[in-house]
């Protein structure tokens, strides 16, 4: 079987898209929870091709935009302090912080160096012991665990000089609080793919329960996505409210044991603060007491000064489905994928950068 | 010979004449560059197309080419894209101190071959070494001329409302190969790079008819950014079909792995025409039957409308726009 062009066969499409005309009646509200789903319904146009009963939001799924501008000013202020490496994935460099990116303290002489597995950082870190280098622990469920592996090799192999900022987002509590905050009105939901692939798809349960909103748990090509629609459609109608798993080539309903063994063993669920939302309860990780060692908020003295929002972005209601990236006067004017304002315009996942590159709406 | 190249190589010295002389000038043979004068001095008549470009690529070897492969077909593909006949190159190296002349002479062999294969004399160089650290092993600078034949006349300034926009092969194949060897991102992967000299599959278009309106190779920023850059200077809009666009299912896949877009990624051996719907058939035919151009399809047409604009018609059947490329997908590939 190939995992790509099949899941792409228009054909295939078509009888998906049909069938979604055919049975959706309801005028529903569905939104996709994370941001590589949000990136395949623009760059295929999904949005077009839905009937006009169906309405997608786009949520808050991309971790980078819900980094809040606080922590961002911290890992820029770890930056400044002499004989800290940086590591993070290559995204983060480009977000505007309060003042400065990382990306223009790089070009200031700041050592930050773009890795692409957390166990890269852990070889920056043998090959400088001299140095102090420090991983931007940024991500949902999907990058924790490799996280924590990191740390636990770290220990076994006695690297003292690795450290984690850990910045790690939840992603179930976030929607409780989307829900209860009661601003948007949902009438199914796309649950992220590769997060659902660690924690399952029972962590979804408590949306079908206590809210009475169906959920699918979708992969992230074109059929997966109008797969999933379809499920959502079909629910709507016969009044149902379950947790279903179209990606069923990518997730169990109990999750990826091993690295929810491996998370759990180095993280415990603390308070977060998230971009647009505030603080949300238990939707953070931080580093239990035994691995404190590690904690960059604890090793060093970090001093982020003032913290800004930038003025006039709107990436906060865009997160929480409350506006779209069009609602902003910003948007593809001050704040373009060349000179982002926000973070939502800078991300490859961000909502603002997806319906900028595909130009959402376009109808040509 | 020692085993690694000194700053002295570059000093103009003794060194500076022994590489060049045993290295370069042996590989390389012929009459115009043998003679070591300050220019090559080369008699010529008709439109002279004139272009250059760097090659600061890494790694300097990458699965199906290396730098010097890359910086022969490289200058010769931007001359073939006028419709020139690619005729001379200058070929000037920026060497780090310490680069194994192993390595040194694998280029300069494999330059030598592109140089043949492409029908192209290198006539006239230039060698300078750096201090460690001030390049990354080998940089290449080639310059190239070559002749426009009578009655052609390819800019991308030329598309029309009504022509067909050809493609030559799969996209994606040159940027995936050298990504899989990138330090701490190296994957296994059966890609190689499409790197290829276009010259004849453009003669070959060429006579097939001689009204194509615009040739580009599709190299860093890829198809996506050639089509914007061909729509914008011709002030029409491109449409083009996701369906008919050739891309390896491998590629496919490392793009997803990456979260890259095949239309963003690089290539090095392809090229894209524009050319009035009437002859579209025929210079399909020409470059099918060309070694470069097996996969060629018709992907899609130029309209009138929204001028500056590339829009795609997606395999669910949807339109949405294609815009440049921002940033850097694939920082020095090329």
């Amino acid at each position: 079987m190939r995992f790509i062009s099949e899941f792409r066969r228009s054909e295939l499409a078509d009888g998906l898209i049909s069938q979604i005309h055919r049975r959706s009646k309801t005028p529903a509200r569905f939104m996709e929870f994370c941001g590589g789903h949000t990136v395949t319904i623009f760059r295929y146009g999904i949005r077009q091709v839905l009937p006009s009963t169906i309405e997608m939001v786009s949520g808050p799924g991309c971790p980078i935009c819900v980094t809040a501008n606080a922590d961002l000013d911290k890992a820029i202020a770890l930056s400044q302090i002499p004989d800290v490496i940086i590591a993070t994935f290559g995204d983060m460099l480009k977000i505007p912080g309060s003042r400065t990116s990382l990306q223009e303290a790089k070009a200031d002489g700041a050592d930050v160096h773009t890795v692409y597995s957390t166990m890269d950082a852990l070889k920056i870190a043998e090959d400088n012991s001299d140095k102090s280098v420090v991983f931007l622990g940024i991500g949902f469920e999907t990058t924790a665990p490799t996280i924590a592996a990191s740390i636990l090799q770290a220990r076994e192999e006695e690297i003292r000089n690795y450290y984690v900022l850990s910045l790690h987002k939840l992603c179930p509590p976030v929607l409780r609080a989307i829900l209860d905050s009661g601003e948007v009105k949902l009438d199914g939901l796309i649950c992220p793919g590769h997060v659902s692939a660690i924690i399952g798809s029972r962590p979804w349960e408590f949306i079908a329960r206590d809210y009475g909103i169906p959920c699918v748990v979708s992969g992230f090509e074109p059929l997966d996505i109008l797969q999933s629609v379809d499920m959502l459609v079909a629910q709507v109608e016969n009044g149902e409210s379950k947790v279903e798993i179209a990606y069923r080539r990518g997730v169990r309903p109990e999750g990826n044991q091993q690295a929810l063994k491996l998370m759990g063993q180095v993280f415990e669920p603390c308070p977060a603060e998230w971009r647009g939302m505030g603080e949300v309860s238990d939707s953070g990780l931080k580093l239990r007491k035994e691995y404190q060692h590690f904690d960059a908020e604890l090793a060093f003295d970090i001093v982020p000064g003032p913290c800004y929002e930038p003025v006039g972005c709107i990436c906060g209601e865009v997160l929480r489905g409350v506006k779209t990236p069009a609602d902003c006067k910003l948007f593809g004017k001050a704040c373009t994928p060349q000179y982002p304002v926000g973070p939502c315009m800078v991300s490859s996942e961000g909502s603002c950068s997806a319906y900028y590159l595909y130009g959402g709406g376009f109808e040509g | 010979m020692k085993d690694k190249i000194l700053l002295a190589h570059g000093s103009g010295g003794k060194l500076a004449h022994e590489l060049v002389e045993g290295s370069f000038v042996k590989a390389l043979a012929n009459p115009l560059l043998a003679k070591l004068d300050d220019s090559a001095v080369i008699d010529f008549s008709g439109r002279l197309a004139f272009t250059t470009d760097s090659y600061v690529v890494s790694p300097i070897f990458f699965p199906g080419g290396d730098i010097g492969k890359l910086a022969v077909f490289g200058t010769v593909n931007d001359l073939a894209m006028s419709g020139a006949r690619p005729l001379y190159l200058s070929l000037s190296f920026i060497i780090e101190e310490g680069l194994p002349q192993s390595e040194l002479n694998q280029v300069v062999d494999s330059i030598q071959q592109a140089a043949e294969e492409a029908a192209v004399e290198v006539v006239t160089g230039d060698t300078k070494v750096v201090h460690r650290g001030s390049a990354d092993k080998l940089f290449i600078n080639t310059a190239g001329v070559g002749i426009i034949p009578e009655g052609v006349d390819v800019s991308g300034g030329n598309a029309r409302p009504g022509d067909k926009v050809l493609l030559s092969g799969t996209i994606g194949d040159h940027g995936i190969a050298v990504l899989s060897q990138r330090e701490g991102l190296s994957f296994s992967t059966q890609i190689e790079s499409d790197c290829a000299p276009l010259g004849g599959l453009v003669a070959e278009m060429l006579a097939a008819s001689p009204n194509i309106h615009c040739l580009r190779d599709p190299t860093r920023g890829g198809l996506a950014t050639s089509l914007n850059e061909l729509a914008k200077q011709s002030k029409v809009s491109i449409r083009i079909e996701e369906e008919k666009i050739p891309v390896q299912e491998e590629v496919l896949a490392a793009c997803e792995m990456l979260g890259f877009d095949p239309l963003y990624v690089a290539n090095e051996g392809k090229l894209v025409a524009i050319v009035p719907a009437g002859d579209a058939d025929k210079v399909l035919k020409a470059m099918r039957d060309n070694r470069y151009g097996k996969s060629a399809a018709i992907i899609g047409e130029v309209k009138a409308e929204h001028p500056g604009r590339v829009v795609m018609k997606t395999c669910l059947g949807a339109s949405r726009m294609v815009d440049m490329l921002v940033g850097d997908l694939l920082p020095r590939i090329c």
